[in-house]
């Protein structure tokens, strides 16, 4: 089949295209999460800023990415950074603070106010008690979050490819230019295995990480 | 207090989106759809016959589709159909797109079958979460007191579901509304062939004439499905679901 | 009215095969309240559900209304009986007047006759018609909704109603409140009614007759002060529990007890007469049991409703009462 051909001719390549893709993606979640959880901690306690947060959060997803990266081109051109990695790296950071941020705050909020009750009235600080207690318990959802969210900036880090940036949209930007369908069914292929066998892996963490009692089937 | 605050917040937002329309009009985003009008109004309706098409498709098959397999001769199904459904949710819609292309060249129609793929999913989704998710004591009421099949489904199961399917019909129109963007690349035209054009010819102005409109496009149809599920959703039921 | 002939179900899996209902026969009569009564796995719901056709039955035939159930069809069957179940399942769609005339509706009876007739219902569990009407299941307490239940219940009027634990899931409070006005209810109604409790003493209060079972068996059908004195068995007779005779006698006044012993001792003139020795000839006597406990003497004045003394109640005639009634029957 000239697929697997492709395939075996190709594995460097596309190794070299897996790599900066997933080193996007890696990046921009990361960030994301060192951003978004402390930030969705924060807003599980003020209520009026928690429906300002996620109502942005929330209107930044409706902007096609494509639209979002074209946004940033020409702020980024500023310091002369205009496309590639930067732009690509910062819109897929904006796009997965939705929903990281809003499974922390769901999280946070869904805990047992039982559990809660019990660590004051045992003279927790507020530090400790969302350090010692609800993180700990609110880690599942959050996971579930950061599933979402690798698997969204795997998608949108697709067609990044078309703003110079890489990875494994390449093959489907040059494959459909140059109407060669393999490389276009290669590139597809390669990303959509790529967001599926994240999504299992990611999956199988947050099962795992849910204390015995909470097997709540959460999503 | 908190009133104070809310309005102080909201009049931020307008103004903060009034800034930015005005840095648009500057890049000259706004001369491009001046000056040429027609080209423009063509795109628009491309577009919007781009998602209305998928869009309406993915509707009639989805919500049928995800009550067939909640039905009690289905069940098997419902584990086949749920598993797909988060499969296919899970593949980049790019990946799906150019597949798409790859097999059935490149065109309208061929943009319209990859928007109507990547749209079904979550409506499946959520009418089989939402149906399932009826409270089996109002069902066991309902059979107890002399309903059939086909009542149980059209008086109690649907109208109680029918926040959570409505719900994801919404993502899944607005995410289309986007995602259409992407049409262009394969031949479906749209609003993505001025962002794309403005991409590679590093003309913000034409960037903008495309992108600022499918916002809105995506916000208006948030706003006109928001406003279908405060009339078809029973008054009783109008609350707070998180379905991710 | 309801008739249960060798009635039996058993589910079958790989490991085993479970008998749920094993054999049961008896018969329910028309305008009665049956209890069925027993611990939890014991067959009670199934039986009852098996009634109104929500679970197939495996052997053996039920009678309701002189009608064999298999030859009904189902839908229908079910809408000309009442069902009732613990966790009410209002419809969270309609409003409380919808709720109420779901079956009317089904029925096909005219707008005006519904609406009526739930007003009518209303009132009868003790709700306002109007100020509910619009109302949603979810705005109402867990006692409201409740009676929301009845309500919808009786709607079509029918003559049978099954009820499944209906005031398990409330406070005893509100419990024991419902259980009053229902049996007010049933005195207006009168319908023929199967109802499914765990707890010995709904059983003894509201039942006419109760059914005790076990493991899918009926361990023993009959009034309830016939299976106080009676107990058939070890297992009926732990099952109501010691307190066995204290409950037998709450089903007798002190009337019951002068007229089968055919007068009182007459007044000692020892104690003065007050409160807290007397006890009302209507009183059950269980509560006289308790006052005449509670005095120094073990005696209490027995009085009419004008307070007038007819006579001194004491310990040792409730002990002639008990060897009164029928003979009592203990195991081994």
């Amino acid at each position: 089949m000239a697929l697997v051909d492709f395939f075996v001719a190709n594995g460097d390549k596309i190794l070299e295209l897996t790599l900066q893709h997933v080193k996007l993606v890696g990046l921009a979640v990361a960030t994301a999460i060192l951003i978004g959880v402390p930030f969705g901690i924060y807003i599980s306690q003020r209520e009026t800023l928690a429906n300002l947060v996620l109502s942005i959060a929330g209107i930044i997803m409706t902007i096609p990415s494509i639209a979002l990266f074209g946004i940033l081109i020409p702020i980024l051109s500023i310091i002369n950074q205009g496309i590639g990695f930067l732009p690509a790296y910062i819109a897929l950071v904006l796009y997965s603070q939705l929903p990281i941020i809003r499974n922390t705050y769901v999280a946070i909020k869904g805990l047992d106010p039982n559990v809660r009750d019990a660590a004051i009235g045992m003279g927790m600080t507020t530090w400790q008690r969302l350090m010692k207690v609800e993180v700990p318990l609110a880690f599942p959802v959050i996971m579930a979050g950061v599933r979402v969210a690798v698997v969204l900036t795997i998608g949108i880090g697709a067609i990044a490819a078309y703003i110079g940036a890489g990875g494994l949209g390449v093959y489907i930007s040059r494959g459909i230019s140059t109407s060669y369908t393999v490389m276009v069914q290669a590139g597809a292929i390669s990303v959509a295995v790529l967001a599926i066998a994240f999504d299992y892996l990611l999956g199988y963490v947050q099962k795992k990480s849910a204390p015995r009692q909470q097997r709540k089937g959460l999503t | 207090m908190k009133l104070a605050w809310d309005r102080l917040v909201k009049w931020t937002l307008i103004f903060s989106a009034f800034c930015s329309l005005l840095w648009a009009y500057n890049t000259g985003a706004f001369d491009f759809i001046l000056e040429y009008p027609g080209d423009f109004r063509v795109l628009v309706v491309q577009h919007l016959k781009l998602i209305g098409l998928s869009g309406l498709l993915a509707i009639v098959v989805a919500v049928p589709l995800g009550i067939l397999v909640t039905r009690p001769g289905f069940k098997k199904l419902q584990w086949i159909v749920v598993n797909f459904a988060n499969i296919g949710q899970t593949i980049p819609s790019l990946a799906i797109l150019a597949l798409a292309m790859s097999y059935m060249g490149i065109g309208f129609q061929t943009a319209v079958f990859a928007l109507w793929v990547n749209s079904l999913l979550p409506i499946i989704r959520n009418t089989i979460v939402g149906i399932e998710g009826v409270d089996p004591a109002v069902l066991d009421a309902g059979r107890g007191m002399g309903m059939s099949q086909r009542q149980i489904l059209f008086k109690l199961e649907l109208p109680n579901s029918l926040y959570a399917i409505m719900a994801g019909i919404r993502t899944s129109m607005v995410i289309n509304v986007g995602t259409a963007t992407l049409g262009f690349l394969i031949g479906g035209g749209g609003l993505g062939d001025l962002i794309f054009t403005g991409i590679s010819l590093n003309d913000m102005g034409i960037m903008l004439s495309g992108a600022i409109p499918v916002i809105f496009l995506a916000l208006i149809v948030d706003f006109l499905i928001g406003g279908v599920e405060k009339i078809v959703v029973p008054k009783g039921l109008q609350r707070n679901v998180n379905l991710i | 009215m309801i008739r249960y002939t060798n009635v039996t179900k058993i589910y079958e899996s790989a490991a085993k095969q479970v008998r749920a209902v094993d054999d049961v026969t008896m018969h329910v009569e028309e305008g009665q309240i049956c209890v069925f009564l027993g611990p939890s796995g014991c067959g009670k719901t199934t039986l009852l559900r098996m009634t109104n056709k929500l679970i197939p039955k495996t052997s053996g035939s039920i009678e309701v209304g002189g009608k064999e159930i298999d030859s009904l069809n189902p839908i229908e069957l079910r809408r000309s009986i009442g069902y009732v179940i613990q966790q009410v399942g209002l419809f969270p769609n309609m409003t409380i007047e919808q709720n109420v005339a779901v079956v009317p509706n089904l029925l096909g009876w005219d707008r005006v006759k519904i609406k009526k007739r739930y007003e009518y219902l209303m009132e009868l569990v003790g709700l306002n018609p109007d100020e509910y009407r619009k109302r949603y299941p979810w705005e109402l307490s867990g006692g409201q909704q409740q009676r929301v239940g009845v309500a919808r219940a009786l709607a079509a009027d029918p003559p049978v109603m099954l009820m499944d634990e209906p005031f398990g899931a409330l406070d005893p409070i509100i419990r024991e409140r419902l259980q009053n006005e229902f049996l007010n209810i049933q005195k207006n109604v009168r319908k023929t009614i199967l109802f499914v409790s765990h707890d010995i003493d709904e059983a003894l209060k509201l039942g006419d007759t109760i059914a005790i079972f076990r493991e899918g068996k009926l361990m023993q059908y009959g009034r309830k002060d016939e299976i106080l004195s009676n107990p058939a068995g070890e297992f009926v007779e732990e099952f109501i529990g010691s307190e066995r005779m204290l409950r037998r006698i709450s089903l007798n006044t002190v009337g019951d007890l002068i007229r089968s012993m055919g007068g009182l001792a007459a007044k000692t003139g020892i104690m003065p007469m007050q409160r807290s020795n007397t006890v009302d000839v209507q009183a059950n006597l269980r509560t006289a049991l308790s006052v005449v406990l509670s005095t120094p003497h073990g005696e209490a004045y027995v009085v009419d409703e004008e307070q007038k003394a007819l006579g001194v109640l004491r310990l040792a005639d409730f002990h002639s009462f008990v060897r009164t009634m029928s003979p009592l029957k203990s195991s081994g």
